[in-house]
């Protein structure tokens, strides 16, 4: 795949479709890829990376990269082109300006995950179809690919490319997942039980804003929580309310506009598991207003900003009890 | 090792608020039981703080001659600044300090012929210099003071600067407003270029403070007259909290400005980068 | 150096937890984490903790005073201070060193109280490294992880764990728990280094061009263009400060509680946009300023002003825990070596 899209690139950037190309770039290991701009086929040969550790969402840089001058060139994952589709919807990126080809993808590997798999002192992956086998400084090992994907893809909700100018490949499908199973399990706690989960897993905070600074759908030119006017701009929690507060105000400012890629529990380096916040929104969102896929349409109206007859009572939250 | 307990601030109350231009204030600080809260020497700061609103850090305008009390001029430009100009004389405030090297009055300026250049509310860190100088007339030798402000009103001590500086003798004093005004039969222009017209001889330390940009001009339009950079100093302002050079964030380079400044020499700042 | 087997490793920490409160790495949902101890509760095995060691002396957030403001006065309530003795357990060398170079920041004139305080609260037992990990480079910077420092150094091998005091208070601590241990030769832990070292001579990351920091190319360096380049896939958060064991930047906020008004300090990034911004403007407006802001100050002005030391300790984390995987490894790679 990677040598299909450098020549893809190659091929845009000669015939001036494109004047740079938005990937990512080899770090110093396997699986340490940066986001990068490339402006040249030397820089693509030079540095150029695709492989199953690009799990970075690279939608959200073309809020800065669309309102520069000409056409960018950007491989999407199924996942980034929601995103994508949801930034254009929102008129935070300028499409015009983007050259979107659509990648096929079967998942992609935390290495957080063939970490606690055993794998320490990692100096090369090999890629081997179903498992990798992980070199290390104390001999190799070898994953199911299966049990190093991230949550997200574990849980993946559609292969399917939803935007696209050209597509590298056969696109997926949505999938049928299972990623409201845990917003079950939660559901299904007392308030007490579920207060306790919250509490153990947002005290880890340490208001990195990494969550914040990685989301496609944190893109406002100014956080509240960096407005100094706001009087609520901290840069470590006051108090132990506080740490709550930001991602719950976060999870609802991204409510009815998040895409669930999953950025925000992939950067964070506490590890806690942001993206059952936003889960519970989307999952209470389908209930109350029908099933609905951020980024899916990008003419589609939000259920949270768009009015009608049949919109469900404010006091359906009385009813469902509140638990 | 002494244990300075450099964080924890002192207790102070404002006195007097003198309303010097629309957006400048004067307060005077007074140790609870009178006198200063503090001994400092001419060009460092202290923190001033109202619990609640902030703590931001502002140079002490008055001389360290005066026994009394100190002042510091203010200009309105934030949260804590808003709340420092609606406040009534007899409410107290933290203070902790004092902060920075502050100007070599009593090394490199001894002796010297002082040009003293300042725009806008620039005037405040060198007022504590001026006044200082003044005090020990016979340690220095002439005395010119170049202050430029947007307009007539915005000329911060104006009564003083007309009732003592242009009164003494031996003092030069050279005033300009930005626009023509009603009322005014001074010169008119910006700071930098009027330097340049008054021609000054490179025989003096000059000591410049205001803006950046109005620091920058002025400094290239000394170079222009012959001045060595080693002949000019200045008084830099970053964003501070501690005071100490620990918290991380007034480096120039390896400098930090609440320590090692905030008074540079303007060869010094060749050396460090360009960031402030 | 004294011994003890690893089979009576509980009984250890139990008997240090008797007079101290004893803090112990262990695996949580968040990965390696410094805790309480509780009788029983494994040691982690990971190589490293999630956060640095630095939070038991200069905590994420620290109350610093009070105030009451009643009209026009203001009463001001002086801190209690922590007075408690405490152990941290199984400190690696990298985080050890840490503390030598927040000493120097906190503990230089004028002294930081509140750290000060904690420091001389806290007994260090630091813990050789058995396994490195890929993105281990402190001997980059001088450290030996064979010998990593602290009041007392522990190794392990297969049976046992070996200690032996580096200070007074290290000795004391031993003191109390010495019905617990036996003697050893000075050489008994010599294997268990042997084995370290032979991996850490395998580290892909080693021999960094570090050469090329010094002070007097502070300039050249802060005008190198490709700063631009190296800071661009940056997204402005501050994982990588937070989870460094050096960064010590610092805010102070007050906060009203409702009974008066808490000023605290909290970790603060200069990777935020508004670290430095002040009412004229913010002398570092992008992005690019502000990320080479850090690594200038880990690599060019904390030695400058800190005889040659840099503020890097190589433990990693920032390489570990990057959303983008930008670190100090590949600023060091683009920008050091020998300069023209």
């Amino acid at each position: 795949m990677q040598e299909a899209m450098i020549r893809r690139a190659k091929e845009l950037l000669a015939d001036g479709t494109v004047n740079r190309v938005l990937g990512w770039q080899r770090g110093e290991f396997v699986y340490d890829v940066t986001p990068a701009v490339f402006a040249s086929p030397d820089e693509l040969d030079a540095s150029f990376v695709y492989n199953d550790f690009c799990g970075a969402n690279l939608s959200k840089y073309l809020v800065a990269e669309s309102r520069k001058e000409g056409k960018v060139l950007a491989f999407l994952k199924p996942c980034d082109t929601y995103s994508l589709n949801q930034l254009t919807a929102e008129h935070r990126v300028v499409r015009e300006n983007i050259y979107a080809i659509g990648l096929p993808c079967e998942g992609k590997a935390d290495v957080e995950a063939l970490k606690a798999a055993g794998a320490a002192g990692i100096t090369g992956i090999a890629d081997g179809g179903d498992t990798f086998t992980v070199h290390t400084l104390y001999g190799d090992q070898t994953v199911a690919k299966a049990d190093a994907l991230a949550e997200r893809c574990a849980n993946c909700k559609s292969k399917q490319c939803v935007t696209y100018d050209e597509l590298l490949g056969e696109n997926g499908a949505v999938q049928n997942s299972h990623r409201f199973d845990m917003v079950e399990q939660l559901e299904n706690m007392t308030a007490d039980e579920r207060y306790a989960f919250w509490q153990g897993e947002l005290s880890r905070c340490i208001r990195c804003n990494a969550c914040r600074n990685a989301c496609p759908a944190c893109t406002c030119e100014k956080c509240v929580f960096d407005n100094p006017q706001s009087g609520i701009a901290n840069t470590a929690p006051a108090d132990s309310f506080e740490e709550k507060l930001f991602h719950i105000i976060r999870a609802f400012h991204v409510a009815g506009r998040c895409t669930d890629c999953g950025e925000c529990s992939r950067v964070c380096p506490q590890h806690i598991p942001l993206h059952l916040l936003n889960r519970k929104f989307i999952k209470d969102i389908n209930e109350l207003y029908g099933p609905y896929q951020a980024g899916a349409d990008v003419a589609a109206r939000g259920p949270l900003t768009d009015f009608t007859f049949e919109d469900c009572e404010p006091s359906v939250v009385h009813e469902r009890g509140v638990n | 090792m002494s244990v300075n307990e450099t964080l924890i601030p002192k207790l102070g109350v404002v006195t007097d608020i003198r309303i010097d231009t629309p957006d400048v204030k004067t307060f005077r600080v007074n140790a609870l039981g009178g006198g200063k809260v503090f001994e400092h020497i001419p060009g460092q700061c202290a923190m001033l703080s109202i619990p609640g609103v902030g703590e931001a850090m502002f140079s002490i305008t008055s001389s360290p001659t005066n026994k009394d009390y100190m002042e510091f001029s203010i200009k309105k430009c934030g949260c804590l600044t808003d709340w420092l100009h609606q406040m009534e004389p007899g409410q107290q405030i933290t203070i902790r300090g004092p902060y920075g090297n502050g100007f070599p009055v009593d090394t490199a300026f001894k002796g010297k012929n002082l040009l003293f250049i300042a725009g806008g509310i620039g005037l405040a860190p060198l007022r504590s210099v001026i006044n200082y100088v003044r005090a020990n007339r016979a340690d220095y030798g002439t005395i010119d003071i170049v202050y430029g402000s947007r307009s007539k009103d915005d000329l911060v001590d104006y009564r003083e600067i007309l009732d003592e500086w242009c009164a003494e003798e031996g003092v030069n004093v050279h005033l300009t407003i930005d626009r023509e005004q009603e009322g005014w039969d001074g010169h008119v222009g910006f700071v930098p270029n009027y330097v340049k017209e008054l021609g000054f001889d490179t025989n003096k330390t000059a000591i410049i403070c205001g803006p950046p940009i109005m620091i920058k001009f002025t400094l290239a339009g000394l170079v222009e007259l012959g001045f060595d950079k080693t002949q000019v100093y200045t008084t830099m302002e970053l964003k501070m909290k501690c005071g100490v050079g620990k918290c991380g964030r007034c480096n120039i380079g390896a400098k930090y400005v609440c320590k090692d400044g905030p008074v540079f020499r303007c060869d010094q700042l060749d050396e460090m980068p360009n960031e402030y | 150096m004294k011994s003890l087997l690893l089979k009576d490793m509980d009984r250890l920490l139990a008997a240090l937890a008797e007079n101290r409160t004893l803090y112990v790495p262990t695996d949580g949902a968040g990965g390696a984490e410094y805790r309480l101890y509780q009788p029983g509760t494994p040691l982690s095995e990971a190589l490293n903790t999630n956060r640095s060691a630095k939070d038991f002396f200069f905590p994420q957030t620290e109350n610093m005073m009070r105030f009451q403001m009643r009209g026009k006065e203001i009463r001001i309530e002086e801190p209690t201070r922590p007075d408690e003795d405490f152990v941290v357990f199984g400190v690696r060398a990298c985080d050890a060193r840490s503390f030598e170079l927040l000493d120097k920041v906190f503990l230089s004139e004028p002294v930081d109280s509140y750290y000060q305080n904690r420091r001389a609260h806290g007994v260090i037992v630091t813990r050789c490294c058995g396994r490195p990990e890929e993105t281990c480079f402190c001997t980059a910077f001088g450290i030996d992880p064979t010998a990593p420092g602290g009041d007392v150094s522990t190794w392990q091998d297969d049976q046992r764990l070996y200690l032996a005091a580096n200070t007074p208070a290290g000795q004391a601590l031993l003191n109390g728990v010495a019905h617990l241990l036996t003697d050893a030769p000075e050489t008994a832990a010599d294997d268990a280094k042997a084995k370290t070292r032979a991996a850490l001579a395998n580290l892909p990351i080693q021999n960094l061009p570090l050469d090329g920091f010094g002070e007097e190319n502070l300039l050249a360096i802060f005008n190198d263009p490709r700063w631009a380049e190296l800071s661009r896939a940056c997204l402005g958060c501050g994982t990588c400060t937070f989870v460094c064991p050096t960064c010590q930047c610092y805010d102070i906020k007050d906060f009203d509680t409702g009974h008066g008004i808490q000023r605290f300090r909290c970790w603060d990034s200069c990777m935020y946009s508004e670290f430095t911004r002040c009412a004229h403007g913010n002398p570092r407006v992008s992005q690019v300023e502000r990320f080479r802001q850090r690594f200038m100050h880990k690599l060019v002005y904390f030695p400058a002003n800190n005889q040659g030391d840099f503020s890097c300790v190589g433990c990693g984390r920032c390489l570990q825990k990057c959303p983008v995987s930008l670190n100090i490894v590949k600023v060091i790679k683009a920008l050091g070596g020998e300069k023209a």
